[in-house]
């Protein structure tokens, strides 16, 4: 067969579920004690995710020398949903937890992972990741942002763009150039580091959503010295490292849930007696909904048997993605002949703006569609 | 796919690779490939994969039997293989010994009920029996005074009206009004149309995960050959793009064709609402695959693709005529969101995440 897309039907294993019930009521009892109010909108909440980490939720699969439990992805998986679902503000530790952490603690130094992971996994450090910048979004390869071997350190200097949260986070992962592209590999040159963003000469600068929201930010490099062993892997050669991190960013229930909120609340704004057009119009989303995490919990199941799904990640990240864009506008149709009391209808129509007016974002971050999908004709054999 | 399943589903592919090639099929003049592929997949036991050897069956398992359907998909077989697998499934349910040779199934829509009267006789009109005027057959099910029956039916008895869909095959109305079975039982506690309802769309979801997956390749394979403006057409971006939203729906229909399919083999009763999420997405979202991978299979291979000789069709016409069986997209989605509606969105996500 010449073409290998995988998608085995994987289930959760029954230590994951016992883990969704404590979870569950996790959330309810800091939802009742005001820790969280799943309506605020996602802002950073150090309270709570002081308590994910004590609760042993962050870097749930790290050794545990490193403050992890080294339980399953698969357990990870659970907890990722049920947060997403119950709105919980994870945004401080988010980052750190999906991707950061893994990344160091395969390529940084032993000194530094003892420094840092034990504070990620309490829940006190938060992460970013810089790869864009003003010429260098989907073409990732086109970075310039330098960092210069001294005999003091690394010496950086450029710009990174569209980086999420820069503003609120303690480090990033930032990709930046060490040597020029070579003829045969345009994609050599680049290197991993571990930026702290106290250190001088880095400073940011909001860049708003249009709906004035601040999430991305401009982070400015002017002679910022890193240490010699922030340097994470093998300089030049972090085309090779960024594959297996990739699968893990793309495959989540991030990529389907964003907007998710959308189809919970459309159901109890029908009611429990729709129409024939709400009802078919629901059972659709609600079909696609769950093809996407049974193929998301595929993914899930491949990572965990340590193989490197990156074709099926980016297909779960487009169908995902896509569809947790199209929600908000297609709920808005559905829901236009509901006939509630109108406390209910403004209600549910600023959940439904907030959620169209971000949906635009949701098919360029992280990969955008054009990418995905180049990503998946090279993966059927076409280029 | 244990691998006892994985020796059935080789099995059947040689088979039909040998016997029941898409590119002969298409081209023969007459039946004749029909009967010695329809012989080498009962001599296979292929065609009684879900009854019990005590029946008379191959008792190869529920697993075994989407494996071949699977692969039937694949082919997109022109024969009765998925209803015969389903017909011994559900006489089998009854406790009831095949009868041998094809059979067919029904009903297959709901609305459509079949009633086993007193006198022993039954009644009740069923639309767009698949192959009913081919096969010898028919495994029914009817409601009677006492529950629902299995019921087995010679087509020589029913008055059977001739139609096809939209592939071309057989495909009947067939009248029950005062037939007398040669046979019929009651069904267990747990099986009744409803039941018959899922395993149907199952069968189906998973024949169209396999013929989706054929397009795919061939539609993959075509893009690497056919040369346009100097470079073959998989070159091409917008190509490409295309490609991989057939390849995206491809994998959306296997995954939740085989997520259905293992969820069946494993489930402990049919009364889960579990099983009925799965078998709804399946029968939707495989459905809403096959319309939008369908016209992208016909997009990328242009003119050549839509004349009666290229097989394209063999695979485009089933994927569309199969979204229709046992009930298509719209009718399990209206049902699926009455039920979710009922439970609330806190039921909803509650549902997703216990299935």
């Amino acid at each position: 067969m010449s073409v290998a897309i995988q998608f085995d039907p994987i289930r959760l294993p029954p230590e994951a579920e016992t883990l969704r019930a404590e979870v569950r009521s996790f959330l309810k009892e800091e939802m009742t004690a005001g820790t969280f109010d799943p309506q605020a909108g996602r802002k950073v909440n150090d309270e709570f995710s002081r308590k994910v980490g004590a609760k042993g939720w962050i870097g749930i699969t790290w050794p545990k020398k490193y403050g992890g439990q080294e339980r399953s992805f698969l357990e990870r998986y659970v907890i990722n949903e049920e947060f997403l679902f119950a709105r919980a503000p994870t945004r401080k530790h988010f980052t750190a937890d999906r991707q950061s952490g893994p990344v160091l603690l395969k390529y940084a130094s032993e000194e530094i992972k003892q420094d840092i992971l034990p504070r990620i996994t309490r829940g006190e450090v938060s992460f970013c990741i810089g790869m864009s910048e003003p010429d260098s979004g989907s073409d990732l390869f086109a970075a310039k942002t330098k960092a210069e071997r001294t005999d003091d350190g690394w010496l950086i200097n450029g710009r990174k763009l569209w980086t999420s949260l820069a503003h609120e986070s303690d480090y990033m992962i930032g990709l930046f150039r060490t040597s020029a592209p070579t003829q045969e590999n345009r994609r050599h040159g680049l290197s991993q580091f571990l930026v702290d963003l106290k250190t001088p000469g880095i400073s940011t600068r909001p860049v708003l959503h249009p709906s004035g929201n601040h999430e991305f930010n401009e982070v400015i490099f002017d002679n910022a010295l890193l240490p010699h062993d922030h340097l994470l892997g093998e300089a030049d050669m972090a085309w090779k490292q960024a594959t297996s991190e990739l699968a893990y960013e793309r495959s989540g229930s991030e990529r389907f849930l964003e907007t998710g909120q959308v189809l919970f609340e459309l159901v109890d704004f029908i009611g429990e007696n729709p129409d024939l057009r709400e009802a078919e119009g629901l059972g659709r989303l609600v079909a696609q909904l769950h093809t996407l995490r049974r193929m998301s919990i595929s993914v899930a199941g491949m990572l965990h048997a340590g193989k490197e799904p990156v074709l099926e990640a980016s297909v779960v990240k487009d169908l995902g993605t896509v569809w947790e864009q199209a929600l908000p506008s297609v709920a808005r149709e559905l829901s236009a002949f509901v006939d509630r009391d109108p406390g209910n209808r403004m209600r549910f129509e600023e959940i439904l703006a907030h959620n169209i007016s971000i949906a635009p974002k949701l098919t360029i971050q992280g990969g955008t569609t054009e990418v995905l999908r180049g990503i998946v004709a090279r993966g059927l054999g076409l280029r | 796919m244990d691998e006892a399943q994985s020796l059935v589903a080789d099995a059947a592919s040689r088979i039909f690779r040998d016997l029941g090639d898409p590119q002969t099929i298409n081209g023969a003049a007459d039946d004749n490939w029909r009967a010695p592929l329809w012989s080498a997949l009962e001599d296979a036991g292929l065609t009684t994969a879900w009854v019990s050897d005590e029946l008379g069956g191959a008792g190869a398992g529920i697993g075994a039997g989407f494996a071949v359907l699977r692969v039937a998909g694949e082919f997109a077989a022109p024969l009765p293989l998925a209803e015969t697998l389903l017909g011994g499934w559900l006489l089998g349910m009854a406790g009831m010994v095949l009868p041998g040779g094809a059979l067919s199934v029904a009903p297959t829509r709901r609305g459509d009920v079949l009633t086993l009267n007193v006198d022993g006789l039954l009644s009740g009109i069923a639309r767009a029996v698949p192959f009913a005027a081919q096969v010898g057959h028919l495994a029914v099910l009817a409601e009677s005074p006492d529950g629902p029956v299995a019921a087995l039916v010679e087509v020589a008895d029913c008055d059977c009206r001739d139609g096809r869909n939209i592939a071309g095959e057989v495909q009947n109305t067939v009248d029950f009004a005062g037939v007398r079975p040669v046979q019929w039982a009651a069904l267990p506690d747990g099986i009744a149309a409803a039941t018959l309802s899922m395993m149907g769309a199952a069968a189906r979801a998973m024949q169209m995960a396999g013929a989706l997956q054929t397009v795919l390749e061939i539609a993959v394979q075509y893009a690497e050959e056919r040369v346009a403006f100097g470079r073959p057409i998989g070159k091409f971006q917008a190509v490409q793009h295309n490609l991989a939203r057939l390849g995206e729906e491809a994998a959306a229909a296997i995954a939740i064709a085989n997520s259905t399919a293992h969820t069946i083999e494993h489930m402990e009763s049919w009364d889960g609402g579990n099983v009925f999420l799965d078998v709804a997405s399946a029968k939707i979202r495989v459905g809403e695959a096959a319309g939008q991978g369908g016209a992208i299979g016909h997009q990328v291979f242009g003119a050549i693709g839509f004349t009666q000789e290229h097989i394209l069709h063999r695979f485009v016409q089933r994927l569309w005529a199969w979204r229709d069986d046992f009930d298509n997209e719209a009718i399990w989605a209206a049902e699926l969101g009455r039920r979710v509606a009922a439970g609330g969105g806190e039921g909803l996500w509650h549902s997703l995440t216990a299935a």
